[in-house]
């Protein structure tokens, strides 16, 4: 776990050449050997919306075939994996490394420090989270996808119902991401406590940091509960155990019990962030505090812990007996208290407001509504005789899909438009964002508002056609229709973002008139994050600096944000970043061919991956933190390199090869000074 | 919570180090005689659970056995991994990820009707 | 830009001594981390095999054929290495290298009689009979226990990998948080075996 070197030692234990850490962080291998967390965010961001793209593709196949009664768009083996691939991808390839990729950049930024916990660490699970999709994916081409659902049951998943190598894909991509996670997870913990700048107390956290933090433990505790449902259902189909096999005295509702323990607080996994990010808009957008920041982080928290008590909700017609439903029952209307608290909080801060009506204000009302409907659609189903009807219709999936679109999707675009500058120093354009946000909403209604008709009426889901005497026809073409429309939103935003890159006008660094920390460092954020780091003596700290308020409460400005964005970084100042790394990388690649070769019952391909795994693991370790000695570290002969070089050459500081980094002591933030050379 | 405990780069020789290590070691530390004293404890317990073994099952033994097992467990996690004398902040994440899985199980047992009352 | 200047980072002293906000080390709190995620995981492989105790319809089933003397020395042994690791974090705390590698190598050996009491243990088993897929009990006690096996082993592979660092002098005395989070590790392994000791082999 820990490395042991220092950065006095170099080479160490491998020949030097062997063992030669990279130090550029330039073109693609500086991309392949990244440990900079804002460079991994943007990395998660990248791939998610790719993997939106194909997503939403298999969306459209689905609402082709169903577009009309006895579709011939697709045969029902291939809709089973259509669909299944649907739901993998989007949970497993998008929101949740969506909601990674703002972790990953905005929390070091956002409590003040230089990079996360373990920045080594933190590459590897970007590169599980893109192995692991391309593994899954691979399996298109390796005898088809999986499709057992993407909740996989049992015995359905099982080899005798599905032979082949679909499922296997499925257990083993699924696994590979949870690793990643799981790393992820515990490394944005341990940043989160342990590397706030001074001052920088819990309660002055902004809130999308701590609905990170919540979203983090979930992850934590919850995916070890599904690795180990994973791995049960592999030795059935592997090694022919009968965790399953209801003849040998197995039982199948014990994988949806697993299945549903990891299920449950994955969805408030897949809500929070985004619930953080609308948080952290609206408050800017209506030049208010966010209403009741005390309760929303309180309320987060409670979301979290009960959370874990209400999964057996989706098990209601499983025969569990009264008891047990009836409890869950109760729990499950319960938890829909703190997450109302949270709406009445988000129209408290609108209440009043200055209201700015930019892109990202559209989309943060947008999840405001769209969420609310999905959650009272969600208070629905938490009544047992009604969910009886509702279960394994499609009005549960137009309860998902307002959460997950409505809410989540719509919260992430959002935070999308709201730190586009910050990230790639640009502006997205605000008309083309509105187009993108109007033909969307309008798209999403259309193909989610019937389903709730389409279940009340009986039609029941993953099906691949229906018969066309059900009276359903009607509300599959109007859905068709919106699928499509949400299409054309998706191009509307890729244009979006291909105008802004091909213009190339830089963003001034506080568009937005913004009250969190990471607005005060330059756009686009440099590798260090901070020149020296901030002492923060309020929550909203930035907003303080800039305003105070008259005796009538209203908004006094004290001074130009402008004022405190932070220089660059020149030749004096001796900030030490990590070096970049490609045992990350190695590492990881171990691991899908660990993979493959189980699949394919191939001893040696197994044996290769694990080789491949553990040396990269144990280079790891072993590399030195610094390669080679860096002049910079002399704190009195000032460095003969100049500004572009020093840039290159940050030497690596921190017992575990860029474990800790320095926090330089703060005393405030620095006015501005004249603008030094870029790095 | 608490304020951070930070302060300005502190630059410390290795055998400055060494040295402040060391009067931590005594100050925190206990000699060698009391990890093998609790080693010895952990083994009589074990002796005594191997022998309830051996004793007529009954569901009185089953629970003195996992009292005990807990005992163990307990002793083991406070001394031997020593967060007794830690940070609240390292006993809250262990023991949030130890009472979260006991009850979530224990639940999951009783829907499957495990436990006969 | 002068008062930069005045605070140069040092160039080595950090690890444990380094400022967090908490004044715990990053690579101890994730640790505890993980651990606590652990939890979760033994705690589903534990369930599984409570749930299917008595389940199995056939075969041999593991309570037929237990030798709990010899896993009680097992268990002792395990126990045992605990002691040994505490001492070894001890040691270096002390500053005491040479002690360090002893306890550090007893726990790895006295981890591998573990295993290799297991190993017999399993194939002994297996020649009478009782192998993974022989019915849902033992399915679910190999799990088990193999998932327990495999951190011991990689706890040992950890352990020695220590042991030849501290040889080659990289694990000084201002180091010593490490080998206290391996410890980490160490114990957790113990403790699970403490209760799949206690509610696989000796719970009726």
């Amino acid at each position: 776990m820990a490395a042991i070197t220092t950065t006095a030692e170099r080479g160490g234990l491998l020949p030097p050449r062997f063992m030669k850490r990279p130090r550029s962080t330039e073109g693609a291998l500086g991309w392949m050997t990244t440990i900079d967390h804002k460079r991994i965010g943007i990395l998660y961001g990248v791939t998610a919306f790719i993997f939106f793209l194909v997503g939403g593709f298999e969306a459209l196949l689905i609402r082709l075939q169903l577009a009309t009664p006895n579709g011939k768009i697709l045969t029902a083996q291939v809709y089973n994996q259509v669909f299944t691939m649907h739901g993998t991808t989007m949970v497993f390839l998008v929101i949740m490394p969506m909601s990674a990729a703002f972790f990953n950049y905005l929390v070091p930024l956002q409590i003040g420090a230089r990079d996360v916990a373990f920045p080594r660490l933190n590459a590897f699970s970007y590169w599980m989270f893109l192995l692991g999709g391309l593994f899954l994916y691979s399996s298109m081409l390796l005898g088809g996808m999986p499709n057992g659902g993407w909740f996989g049951y049992a015995p359905n998943t099982s080899i005798t119902y599905s032979p082949g190598h679909n499922i296997d894909f499925w257990v083993f991509g699924l696994l590979i991401l949870g690793i990643g996670s799981t790393a992820s997870a515990a490394n944005l913990i341990v940043t989160t406590l342990n590397m706030r700048a001074p001052g920088m107390r819990l309660l002055r956290m902004p809130i999308f940091t701590w609905m990170s933090l919540v979203a983090n433990f979930l992850l934590l505790f919850a995916l070890p509960v599904i690795t180990v449902a994973l791995f049960l259902l592999m030795f059935d189909r592997q090694w022919g155990t009968h965790f399953f096999d209801p003849l040998a005295g197995g039982d199948p509702v014990l994988w949806q019990q697993l299945f549903w323990i990891f299920g449950h607080p994955e969805v408030y996994i897949l809500i929070l962030p985004a619930m953080g990010i609308v948080s952290e808009i609206m408050p800017v957008f209506a030049r208010k505090p966010l209403f009741g920041y005390p309760v929303m982080v309180f309320s987060g928290i409670a979301i979290g812990f009960m959370g874990w008590g209400v999964w057996v909700h989706h098990m209601f017609a499983v025969g569990l007996g009264p008891v047990a439903t009836a409890a869950f029952s109760v729990s499950t209307m319960l938890i829909a208290v703190p997450t109302g608290v949270k709406i009445f909080n988000w129209l408290g801060t609108l209440w009043g407001g200055s209201l700015s009506f930019k892109t990202p204000m559209l989309f943060a009302i947008g999840f405001v509504v769209m969420f609310t409907i999905g959650g009272l659609s969600g208070v629905t189903h938490a009544l047992v005789p009604a969910d009886r009807q509702q279960t394994d219709t499609y009005y549960i999936v137009a309860h998902f899909h307002y959460v997950l679109f409505g809410g989540s999707i719509l919260g992430l675009f959002g935070g999308i438009y709201y730190w586009y500058p910050k990230v790639f120093g640009r502006m997205l354009n605000d008309t083309l964002g509105k187009w993108h946000f109007w033909v969307t909403l309008i798209g999403f209604n259309l193909t989610f508002g019937p389903f709730h008709v389409l279940g009340l009426q009986g039609m029941p889901r993953r099906i691949y056609t229906y018969a066309s005497n059900m009276g359903w026809n009607f509300w599959n073409m109007v859905s068709t229709i919106g699928a499509f429309t949400i299409a054309a939103g998706t191009l509307i935003f890729i244009a979006n973002v291909w105008k802004t890159h091909q213009e190339g006008v830089a963003a001034p660094n506080d568009p937005w008139d913004a009250r969190t920390l990471e607005w005060i460092t330059p756009n686009p954020t440099p590798e260090y994050n901070y020149i020296e780091v901030p002492t923060v003596t309020h929550q909203d700290d930035f907003w303080h600096l800039k305003y105070t308020e008259d005796e009538a409460g209203r908004l006094v400005k004290v001074a130009d944000g402008a004022g405190f964005i932070q220089r660059m970084k020149t030749a004096d100042d001796h900030i030490h970043m990590p070096s970049p790394s490609f045992w990350p990388l190695v590492a990881a690649s171990g691991v899908p061919i660990i993979g493959y070769g189980q699949i394919y019952r191939f001893w040696a391909i197994t044996a290769l991956g694990i080789i491949v795994l553990l040396g990269g693991l144990f280079a790891w370790g072993l590399e030195p933190g610094t390669e080679p000695p860096d002049p910079d570290d002399e704190p009195h002969a000032p460095p003969a390199l100049s500004a572009p070089e020093a840039a290159g050459e940050l030497a690596a500081v921190g017992a575990s090869g860029g474990g800790d980094l320095a926090l330089t002591s703060g005393d405030g933030f620095t006015p501005a000074g004249t603008e030094d050379l870029d790095d | 919570m608490s304020e951070p405990t930070m302060t300005d780069a502190e630059i410390e020789s290795d055998e400055e180090l060494a040295v402040e290590a060391a009067l931590e070691a005594r100050k925190h530390h206990p000699p060698d005689s009391v990890y093998i004293l609790i080693a010895l404890g952990l083994a009589v317990l074990t002796a005594v659970e191997v022998g309830l073994y051996y004793l007529k099952a009954s569901t009185e033994t089953a629970l003195v056995l996992l009292v005990l097992m807990a005992l163990k467990f307990s002793i083991v996690v406070g001394f031997f991994m020593h967060l007794r004398f830690d940070s609240p902040v390292l006993r809250r994440l262990f023991v949030t990820g130890l009472i979260l899985a006991v009850t979530i199980y224990t639940i999951i047992l009783l829907m499957f009707g495990i436990f006969h009352f | 830009m002068t008062e930069l200047a005045a605070h140069p980072p040092t160039p080595h002293a950090h690890d444990a001594h380094h400022a967090t906000a908490t004044g715990i080390s990053n690579e101890k709190m994730v640790m505890w981390a993980f651990l606590g995620s652990e939890c979760l995981l033994f705690g589903a492989l534990i369930s599984t095999y409570l749930l299917y105790r008595h389940k199995s319809v056939s075969g041999p089933t593991p309570h037929s054929l237990y030798d709990i003397p010899f896993t009680s020395v097992s268990s002792f042994v395990l126990l045992m290495s605990s002691l040994s690791m505490a001492l070894a974090v001890a040691a270096i705390q002390r500053g005491d290298h040479r002690r360090l590698r002893v306890w550090l190598s007893t726990t790895a050996l006295l981890g591998s009689i573990f295993i290799g009491g297991q190993i017999y243990e399993f194939t002994s088993f297996i020649r009478r009979g009782m192998t993974i897929k022989t019915n849902v009990t033992s399915g679910a006690f190999f799990v088990l226990t193999g998932f327990h096996g495999v951190h011991v082993t990689l706890g040992i592979i950890m352990l020695l990998s220590l042991v030849n660092l501290s040889i080659r002098g990289r694990i000084p005395q201002s180091k010593a948080e490490v080998i206290e989070i391996a410890g980490l590790y160490w114990h957790f392994v113990d403790i699970v075996w403490i209760i799949i000791f206690t509610v696989v082999y000796l719970i009726p």
